[in-house]
């Protein structure tokens, strides 16, 4: 149950985070959520075995984090948790791909290449998406994605999930834990407790839901979700998005690294 | 089974998440049409729940992995197919952000293979022909068992074919297919015993939640044969788009190809190939390839290959390139560490 | 002033498993009382808050609000002048923060945002927790939470407000500033609730329910010091009356 908990603290942690107030925390949600998808197309846009044009993308997420004043280790703790799934699929890449190329003077398989190559592009990606949750927070987010025009149900009933998950984490870890204060030498839950362990937080969850709606009806709810209004876009926050739009295609469309280490060998010889 | 971002191309992405949006459209207006503002607050506990349940993993006999649960089947059959794959769709979008677990631009692919599968076609096409009858716990166990593990297989497919056309691993189309099957086809049991189970809990307590469920979602009225042309269409539509875009990406697909009909030699032609060459220098929305063709060549030419067009693999490899990766790296580093400085006395002298 | 007065008369309700939970009470209530409803678990206590409220409805008899009859049709007009504060405040917290929360109900009033900013503020200003307004729900204590629920009840300037257990579970210093909270406000109160000593020091006037029915309806300090009506009814004395030394009244 140890990884439900800490789930439960990174989901806490990343909505303190993006409750500060730092100049990036102040962007507009919206333009943070447009420059997000913007980074992530063109760093998945990269061809399977381009490693180095990679690189210079690191700068996004490595600038947000500093001017966020974000804590580094966590995210790449949860960056770290991820990979392991694409190093399962990428690492069988060196054994498929049988072509050959020349790295130093030496031959291996292509599919070290492939599998670096998406190593990094999947540390790249997740950064963003967890960057932005921790700049922006749910709230922030649910108001750019109905400026986006997505419903307003859905929007709500996004938020609710958000909002229960702490809830029914909660009365899971409760259950679970008396349930394993009477049942020593158990490690989990039997299978045949199994059924109605769940079928009980279900119902519970069911209740729950019904005194929800009646909160909500009793304070004048019919099925429309009455929002606040939405911040206006400034100067500052199209400036941002135009500028990182612009690093990031040009980084697309120019190798820089290799543009910088001819300059530099170039220099030296 | 949620895919992310690194393992697909910005058009697979792309397509996925039209068609996820599609379906979420039509499901809102759904909703909005014949609900009971009731089901929001439900789908929101609903979501957490399955939100929870989805982080606890079970590990699979005999394959060394583990599993967890997808959800889609229950919150169908709980909530409806309609409010079921909204459902789904906002627990994804929180794990996307929150852990990453799936990606941003693959969130439509992934909506799509745990939401679409289970809610719009195992749901009505299986469980609610099991249960056409009347409810037992039989039938729930069997219509459970049954939708889970197809809704499964077909989510699995789902992934490999999205993860081939996008042309990013090296991962032949057959190889990948006899990977995810057999993991999914466990899985699959377990979430269609669970459901079952789960199902069958409310259904003696609380029968009134389960019908309400089945009888508000009229597919029941639509003829099974409209529900098959439907899916027909678009099977044809988003599979002619995907097939279109994968010719742009030779490679993907010749290796599933060559690995599963063992037909070795599909070149490219030069020509084609230059062209395309100038299409993906001018957007950045196409897998980019900076190298020959040298697809399906056997290994001596490959080898010479290799020795001629040398360390320019897209420069990565060349002492330049390899200069230029660090200096890049140590000047992202450098700013970093300056900005968090200056932050940082900003900060003593404000305070 | 008839149109803030609350009547009751004849209700009768039965779930649907057949259980008879409310059995012909009647009662009114008058603007600006500060009524009491106590009983022991099971006498029904709270399908009668639900019945007022109007989220379920009764099979014989009616409550009446002003001179509306509570029906499906009315619910609008009523719920704006009826607030009810719930047990479990998670459940009435729904939103992702204080300030969200509390400007549900205004908002779905169709204020305008200057307007909405305003009621919350002085609902929050009133509870005392004006510094929590951008704090999540789940960083909430216990006490907090529940000045949080009544603030969103309060943000919709209700006639009346119901309150089910406001003092349930919390600290003594919480449970104070609930009760003094209770006492400043002007509304037409009605509060269920175990806690007698609270009963005691917010309410003037007691309606004891057992199975159902009314048991008795008095003043505060006729019903709480009643020994034989309290112990009839599955209750006690509050606990600040018990072991006195001028009546000798003490619990057995």
């Amino acid at each position: 149950m140890t990884n439900v908990i800490n789930s439960l603290y990174n989901m806490r942690l990343l909505d303190d985070l993006a409750r500060k107030e730092t100049s990036i925390h102040k962007l507009h949600p919206l333009v943070k959520l447009i420059t997000t998808v913007v980074y992530l197309s063109v760093v998945v846009s990269f061809g399977r075995y381009e490693i180095g044009s990679l690189l210079p993308f690191v700068f996004y997420p490595m600038l947000i984090i500093v001017l966020a004043e974000l804590p580094a280790t966590p995210i790449l703790k949860r960056i770290l948790l991820v990979e392991p799934l694409i190093i399962g699929i990428g690492i069988l890449n060196p054994l498929f791909d049988q072509h050959t190329v020349l790295f130093f003077g030496m031959v291996i398989s292509r599919g070290w290449v492939t599998f670096l190559s998406i190593f990094i592009k999947c540390g790249l990606t997740v950064a963003a998406s967890i960057l932005l949750i921790a700049t922006t927070g749910m709230e922030r987010l649910a108001i750019a994605l109905r400026m986006i025009k997505i419903p307003k149900i859905f929007v709500l009933q996004l938020l609710l999930t958000y909002r229960y998950i702490t809830v029914l984490i909660e009365e899971i870890y409760g259950m679970t834990r008396a349930y394993s204060l009477r049942s020593p030498g158990q490690k989990g839950i039997h299978i045949r407790v199994w059924g109605s362990f769940a079928g009980q937080l279900i119902l519970r969850t069911f209740d729950r839901a019904q005194w929800v709606y009646q909160s909500m009806s009793l304070r004048g709810f019919t099925g429309e979700y009455n929002t606040g209004d939405v911040p206006k876009v400034k100067f500052k926050d199209i400036v941002y998005l135009v500028a990182w739009s612009l690093f990031f295609i040009i980084a697309r469309i120019f190798n820089i690294p290799m543009l910088i280490g001819l300059l530099v060998t170039g220099v030296i010889k | 089974m949620h895919m992310a971002d690194a393992l697909i191309s910005p058009v697979v992405g792309g397509i996925m998440l039209a068609a996820t949006v599609g379906v979420a459209s039509y499901s809102i207006k759904k909703i909005q049409n014949d609900m009971d503002e009731k089901k929001i607050p439900l789908m929101g506990v609903m979501g957490a729940f399955i939100f929870a349940a989805q982080m606890i993993n079970f590990s699979i006999p005999g394959t060394g992995s583990s599993g967890h649960l997808g959800g889609g089947m229950i919150l169908a059959i709980l909530l409806g197919p309609y409010a079921g794959f909204l459902t789904m769709a906002s627990i994804l979008l929180i794990q996307a952000l929150f852990f990453g677990d799936g990606g941003l631009l693959a969130y439509g692919c992934n909506v799509f293979n745990l939401g679409f599968y289970t809610c719009f076609i195992a749901y009505p096409l299986i469980y609610k022909w099991v249960t056409r009858k009347g409810v037992t716990s039989k039938r729930i166990f069997g219509a459970s068992m049954s939708s889970a593990v197809i809704g499964l297989q077909m989510g699995a497919i789902s992934v490999v074919l999205e993860t081939v056309l996008s042309g990013k691993t090296e991962l032949p189309f057959g190889t990948f297919v006899l990977m995810m099957q057999p993991i999914h086809l466990a899985i699959g049991l377990v979430e269609g015993f669970v459901t079952a189970t789960i199902v069958t809990f409310i259904w003696r307590s609380r029968p009134e939640i389960i019908e309400k469920a089945a009888t508000l979602e009229p597919l029941g009225n639509i003829s099974i044969k409209r529900v098959l042309t439907s899916i027909l269409i678009a099977v044809v539509v988003i599979g002619g788009a995907l097939s279109w875009f994968a010719s742009s990406n030779p490679d993907g697909l010749e290796w599933s190809l060559e690995k599963t009909s063992g037909n070795a030699k599909i070149k490219t032609p030069d020509g084609i190939h230059k062209t395309l060459l100038l299409i993906q220098n001018k957007t950045a929305f196409l897998p980019k390839y900076d190298f020959r063709p040298k697809v399906g060549e056997n290994k001596e030419e490959l080898a010479a290959q290799a020795k001629n067009s040398g360390p320019t693999i897209n420069g990565g490899k060349s002492v330049s390139g390899i200069v230029g990766g660090i200096l890049t790296l140590a000047l992202t580093a450098f700013t970093g560490f300056s900005i968090s400085v200056f932050k940082r006395k900003k900060r003593k002298v404000n305070a | 002033m008839s149109h803030h007065k609350l009547e009751v008369r004849n209700l009768h309700f039965s779930y649907p498993d057949g259980y008879v939970a409310v059995k012909n009470i009647s009662f009114t209530i008058h603007h600006g009382e500060s009524v009491g409803i106590i009983g022991a678990n099971g006498a029904g206590k709270s399908t009668l808050l639900m019945l007022l409220m109007g989220v379920i409805f009764p099979d014989n008899g009616e409550v009446l609000v002003g001179d509306v009859i509570v029906t499906k049709k009315t619910l609008p007009m009523i719920r704006q002048r009826l607030g009810m504060v719930f047990q479990n405040p998670d459940d009435q917290l729904f939103m992702t923060t204080v300030y969200d929360d509390v400007a549900f109900g205004p908002r779905n009033y169709k204020l305008s945002e200057k307007d909405v900013e305003g009621r919350v503020a002085k609902a929050l200003e009133l509870v005392g927790i004006a510094h929590l307004k951008d704090r999540a729900p789940f960083k909430l204590s216990g006490g907090e939470k529940r000045s949080a629920a009544i603030a969103t009840i309060l943000a919709m300037q209700p006639d009346v407000l119901i309150m089910d257990e406001p003092t349930s579970a919390l600290d003594p210093k919480s449970r104070r500033r609930v009760m003094s909270l209770l006492k400043s406000f002007e509304h037409t109160k009605i509060i269920t609730s175990h806690d007698l000593d609270m009963m005691f020091e917010t309410c003037k006037r007691i309606i004891v329910i057992k199975e159902g029915e009314v048991a008795a309806d008095g003043t505060t300090a006729e019903i709480l010091t009643n020994v034989e009506l309290l112990e009839r009814c599955g209750l006690e004395l509050p606990l600040s009356f018990q072991n006195c030394p001028i009546c000798g009244a003490s619990k057995k």
